[in-house]
């Protein structure tokens, strides 16, 4: 009677042995076994909308368990993704999340922009009336690939939907005359703020806008200090220095909320504390 | 000129056998019998004889290779028929899920009583057989007896002409055989047809107008019971007591086996008194007498020995 | 000298009204089943759509309905098949087996009558198992989004279409148990049914390979086979989508004549059966 507890027991502890053997060498090596959406789809015997389903919920938690490892390694996610769009075609969600995190680089994402767009194509063609797909392809060419041409013209396939905002028009336009400004960059992602209930997104927009009012507030404070040292003969160590001299109303504050400093060669920057990830410039037509 | 209650003319029923169903066995040859109209009508047989093979085919469970029937002039070929018949399988197996009572109220509904008809049929017939008390326990808590019970009145709570029993008696207690043998007479009583089918003699002997003997599926013989089996006896049983074995006559003590200090003896009928005097003189003490009659096994037995057929009367009349 | 009980009022020969007889097997059966306590699933449905609904909105967000039908559905499918299978392939040979069709057939009962009734009692379980489902469907729906959108009446369709196809796996396992044993002929018609969920693509192997005598046999194949594909719009329920009409009629006439076309070839197949 006694020795059934104490022998379970014991095959519990070496469970936990075999397991921790076994877990370093399972972490090498990670597979999509069955990777052909078709195939799949033939094989759940009608229940692929369910399949796709299972399949999406494993793309989530995929992407969520590498974010949250800040790994850079995000391989499996365009297989999962497209063989959650084969079997459920309709499956907008995952078109929508596809758009970013395929296309942001790690360890945001899996920094494949090419097959965001190979997904945003396939969504539009099977559900011919997403066109915030369309913007989804707009927003890939814009940002990522500083394709101005093709970002505008795939507003304007966004905006030929007659449930479409005027804003994708206006976008279109928009990126035609002033592609690659501030400005313009900010409503892109300002667009995802307003359209998408997906945390993950709506953090990730923000990330981004933080960084590009960062980036924006450092020229503005760099225009400053230039214009500082041509008074002053010297840069300023600081932005108080700047309000004193008249140039600025008040200290300004980086979107986190913590003041910008001036470094000895007069360029501003963030405080070593902050957490805003400054945008790399995107270039503009006309820059060197 | 009242109509037979059963003719079967011919009945024939190959099985085909061995692995690849090529070779044929003959479970039934060429049944060619008559019952007339009330009477209680034995069919007897060893075990694998042809009997259940022969209901069967009346009933339209299995088809026959050759040969028709007909009961009470209509076709076994016409569900009509089975109007006026009643079952009752061997060994009988019901719904065990359902109660007695709507056990008989299913098998009611295919005859198309009125609901309070119904209800009162079913009630009357686990009354008459007495599962009065029983009528709502499910089936599957039913004892054989009361299995056997319950299949009898299914087979006559629509009031059939003639009713089918396959071996009603197996596997009964002695009250639970003469509750059937009772039943069996008050249907004869109500002037009912049965045609029952036993390897068990003596059953066929107390109740049976005539009896048919099947052997090997085929017809044997036909008529009143004491007619078909010789009610010669063969012979004397004495069964008594002696204080040692060396006390006995020394012809005798040969032949006796002894069980304890009971000895058993069988004498010719002629010798019978006389052994009785002898076995008095040597101090022994008569325990019984009892007259050897032969059993079914005896009398197939010696039709296969002695080809005895030709002695037996046959009394069917072939249209 | 003899007592004849006398006949039903209106039917001379002492049987009920045309028709009757099956509708009584046919209850004996439902009842069957029920006794049988298979229809407790039903019960560990509820609680699973119920612990489902809860699981699925932590999970994916904005896609908590589309989650619930697609399970649902599903889950309705898989059990009603499940359900139709092992009690359909049976329906006959469990009677032959236990032997209670000895006293039954002894009826004024014909051996077509006790299919079709066996067919429609095991239909009505499915029926009534199918309905209280869809009820736990509903609630697990109404659970999570707290109210109906136009688009669910789909879901209705949708559980329709699956009762015609329960209806078509259910005469094929019928047809098998009239002359197969459970084991042999649950094998059959889970092979059936897998065939047919894959007829379009046997039909399009066929025409793939641009051999006539290849593509005349698929094509034949293809339509002898029941085309389960037709019936399944769980992905369109999902959607919200909407179902043409003529899909609607079409599917059930397909479904009623594929179904009679079974029904008789068991009866034949049944008619003559000597039992053992």
């Amino acid at each position: 009677m006694v020795a059934a507890p104490v022998l379970f027991a014991a095959i519990a502890m070496l469970q936990v042995r075999i397991d921790a053997q076994t877990r370093s060498a399972a972490q090498q090596k990670e597979e999509l076994v069955l990777s052909s959406g078709p195939m799949l789809q033939k094989i759940s015997l009608g229940y692929d909308s369910l399949l796709a389903d299972i399949y999406w919920t494993r793309a989530v938690q995929y992407y969520g368990g590498k974010l949250h490892d800040l790994s850079r390694d995000y391989s499996l996610l365009p297989g999962l993704l497209d063989i959650t769009t084969t079997l459920d075609p309709h499956l907008l969600v995952a078109y929508r999340f596809g758009a970013i995190f395929l296309s942001e680089p790690p360890p945001g994402g899996a920094g494949r922009v090419d097959l965001a767009i190979k997904l945003e194509e396939r969504g539009i063609k099977a559900n011919p009336d997403a066109w915030d797909l369309d913007a989804n392809r707009g927003f890939l060419y814009y940002w990522h690939l500083k394709d101005y041409a093709k970002a505008s013209a795939a507003y304007l396939d966004a905006a030929k939907n007659p449930k479409a905002p005027t804003m994708m028009r206006m976008m279109a336009a928009r990126i035609t005359e002033r592609g690659g400004d501030l400005d313009t960059s900010m409503a892109i992602w300002a667009q995802y703020f307003t359209s998408s209930k997906d945390p993950r997104v709506l953090k990730t927009a923000r990330d981004h806008i933080e960084g590009l009012q960062a980036l924006k507030d450092e020229r503005a404070i760099d225009a400053l200090s230039q214009q500082y040292y041509a008074s002053f003969g010297k840069y300023p160590t600081s932005t108080k220095e700047l309000r004193d001299a008249g140039m600025l109303n008040g200290i300004p504050l980086d979107p986190t909320g913590l003041p910008y400093i001036i470094g000895s060669d007069g360029k501003s920057g963030l405080d070593p504390t902050s957490s805003v990830i400054v945008e790399i410039p995107p270039k503009l037509p006309n820059e060197k | 000129m009242t109509i037979p209650a059963i003719e079967i003319e011919g009945l024939t029923k190959d099985y085909a056998t061995g692995f690849w169903r090529k070779r044929m066995r003959r479970s039934l040859d060429n049944l060619t019998l008559l019952v007339e109209e009330g009477e209680v009508f034995g069919f007897l047989g060893p075990n694998g004889a042809g009997k259940t093979t022969t209901i069967k085919l009346l009933m339209g469970l299995i088809f026959p290779t050759a040969g028709t029937a007909r009961i009470r002039g209509q076709s076994i070929e016409d569900v009509r028929m089975h109007r006026e018949i009643g079952f009752l399988p061997e060994q009988p197996y019901f719904y065990d899920y359902l109660t007695a009572r709507e056990l008989l109220d299913y098998y009611a509904r295919f005859f198309g009583y009125s609901t309070g008809e119904r209800r009162e049929r079913v009630n009357r017939f686990l009354e008459q057989v007495g599962l009065a008390s029983a009528g709502d326990t499910q089936l599957r808590k039913f004892s054989k007896g009361m299995l056997q019970r319950a299949g009898i009145a299914q087979a006559i709570l629509h009031d059939p002409q003639v009713i089918f029993l396959d071996e009603p008696m197996s596997g009964l207690d002695p009250v639970g055989r003469r509750e059937v043998r009772d039943i069996i007479l008050a249907l004869k009583q109500q002037g009912r047809t049965v045609f029952f089918s036993t390897h068990i003699l003596s059953d066929a002997e107390m109740l049976c107008d005539r009896v048919a003997v099947l052997v090997g599926g085929k017809l044997r013989g036909v008529g009143a019971p004491g007619d078909i089996v010789s009610m010669e006896i063969q012979g004397m049983e004495i069964l008594f007591e002696a204080s040692h074995a060396e006390a006995l006559p020394r012809s005798f003590a040969g032949r006796a086996t002894q069980i304890g200090g009971r000895f058993r003896i069988e004498v010719p009928e002629a010798e019978l008194y006389d052994s009785l005097e002898r076995l008095r003189g040597c101090g022994a003490r008569i325990l019984s007498v009892t007259p050897i009659r032969p059993t079914l096994e005896d009398y197939f037995f010696g039709l296969v020995d002695h080809g005895k057929t030709d002695r037996l009367p046959e009394e069917v009349t072939v249209r | 000298m003899s007592s004849m009980a006398s006949p039903a009022a209106g039917s001379a020969i002492g049987r009920p009204v045309a028709g009757a007889i099956p509708g009584v097997v046919a209850v004996n059966t439902f009842r069957e089943a029920v006794r049988d306590r298979i229809l407790y699933n039903l019960i560990f449905f509820a609680l699973v759509m119920m612990g489902a609904a809860i699981l699925v909105g932590q999970i994916s967000i904005g896609i908590e309905r589309l989650v619930i039908i697609n399970l649902g559905l599903s889950a309705i499918s898989i059990f009603g098949l499940i359900m139709a299978i092992f009690i359909g392939v049976s329906l006959v040979s469990k009677e032959i087996e236990k032997r209670t069709l000895y006293s039954l057939l002894s009826k004024p009962i014909r051996r077509w009558e006790f299919l079709l009734g066996r067919y429609t009692g095991l239909l009505l379980t499915l029926v009534v198992n199918t309905s209280l489902m869809t009820v736990g469907l509903a609630g697990a729906l109404l659970y999570v989004s707290r109210h109906f959108e136009r688009g669910d009446a789909s879901i209705l369709l949708a559980v329709y279409f699956i009762l015609l196809q329960l209806a078509l796996v259910t005469a094929i396992a019928l047809f098998f148990s009239c002359f197969s044993t459970p084991v042999l002929s649950t094998l059959y018609t889970i092979g059936i049914y897998v065939a047919g969920v894959f007829a379009n693509d046997i039909h399009a192997i066929g025409q793939f390979t641009r051999n006539p005598a290849m593509e005349a046999v698929t094509r034949v194949i293809y339509y002898l086979l029941p085309n389960f594909h037709n019936f399944n719009i769980i992905a369109v329920a999902s959607h919200g989508e909407a179902v043409p009409f003529s899909l609607i009629w079409q599917n059930t006439i397909y479904a009623a004549l594929y179904v009679a076309v079974v029904l008789i070839a068991a009866a034949a197949a049944f008619s003559r059966r000597n039992l053992k």
